[in-house]
């Protein structure tokens, strides 16, 4: 059975809050290396058929906002 | 003149936005299941805070995309009111009834407490009244509005920022900017001015008992709409 896995992140332009946080976090365990973090999501779509089109539909019309957010997918087996 | 308040799985503030209605702006005042496709017999739209589907993918999203926000979308380009407050807002702004988004507060904070407003513009029906600094509650955690340089310039341009975040004397500085919002935006309005958002809750400010009654001068723009 096919599937789809969408990846959804903040525009690299808008302050992401929590990753924010998130690299301070590392920092303060010690790993002075990290210099930002970003949180976005992964949606994992179980599908009877892959549509590419219809796979960027999904992400326009629910998926992502594109106002803010940006997205990739990539087709698995 | 009748006002349907929209209920969705995970509203909060349904009942605060019913009575501050009915007892308070003196219209009348019914709540509409999320399910249903009409809103015949209603003169405007009150849609409520909350957390809506637990604000799954993203706050407002999946309530934007149902049965009763494609009718209040057709209802609202009739140019009838429509009003959101605080969850409301993000789920006219998921809809595409208003320009933006709504992100995590900068701070990370939910922030609950009394903010200072001030009308951007006062050519709207929903800001005609506010003709001075008003104090409102918020209680939100992602309000930090959004909008890429081009959508700035355009509701700059055409006047759609209904509010912005203030101090007592009315100057949109960087400390009373509560939770990060560009430009100190705390709500905006569609190009015709029939649609407004605000993180805010003029609601909750209908009432002495509660605090305070500067909600009233948004929530009065109902008593005069010709329904």
């Amino acid at each position: 059975m096919p599937a789809v896995r969408v990846f959804v992140t903040l525009k690299p332009s808008l302050l992401d809050s929590a990753g924010r946080t998130v690299a301070g976090s590392l920092q303060h365990l010690g790993f002075d290396e990290v210099q930002d973090a970003r949180i976005g999501k992964v949606i994992h779509l179980q599908m009877e058929t892959v549509d590419e089109a219809r796979v960027q539909e999904m992400c326009k019309k629910l998926l992502a906002n594109t106002v803010i957010e940006d997205f990739q997918y990539e087709v698995i087996g | 003149m009748k006002v349907a308040v929209l209920q969705f799985p995970g509203s909060n503030c349904d009942q605060d936005a019913l009575k501050s209605l009915r007892e308070d702006v003196g219209v009348s005042a019914e709540y509409v299941w999320h399910d249903e496709s009409s809103l015949n017999g209603f003169d405007a739209v009150f849609i409520p805070g909350g957390f809506t589907y637990g604000d799954y993918l993203r706050c407002g999203a999946i309530a934007s995309r149902s049965a009763i926000m494609q009718e209040a979308i057709r209802f609202a380009s009739e140019g009838r009111p429509v009003i959101g407050a605080c969850n409301g807002f993000q789920i006219l702004a998921e809809s595409g009834l208003l320009p933006g988004a709504l992100l995590r507060n900068k701070n990370q904070k939910f922030i609950c407490e009394d903010v200072f407003l001030a009308a951007g513009t006062r050519r709207s029906m929903w800001t005609q009244g506010v003709d001075r600094v008003i104090r409102i509650p918020i209680a939100h955690g992602e309000g930090r509005y959004f909008i890429d340089e081009d959508g700035l310039k355009s509701i700059q341009d055409n006047e759609q920022i209904a509010f912005r975040y203030v101090n007592a004397q009315g100057s949109a500085i960087v400390e009373a900017n509560v939770n990060g919002s560009l430009d100190n935006i705390a709500g905006v309005i569609n190009k015709e001015g029939n649609v407004l958002g605000l993180m805010p809750h003029p609601e909750r400010a209908t009432k002495a008992l509660l605090g305070g009654t500067d909600g009233m001068l948004i929530m009065n723009a109902l008593t005069l709409v010709n329904a």
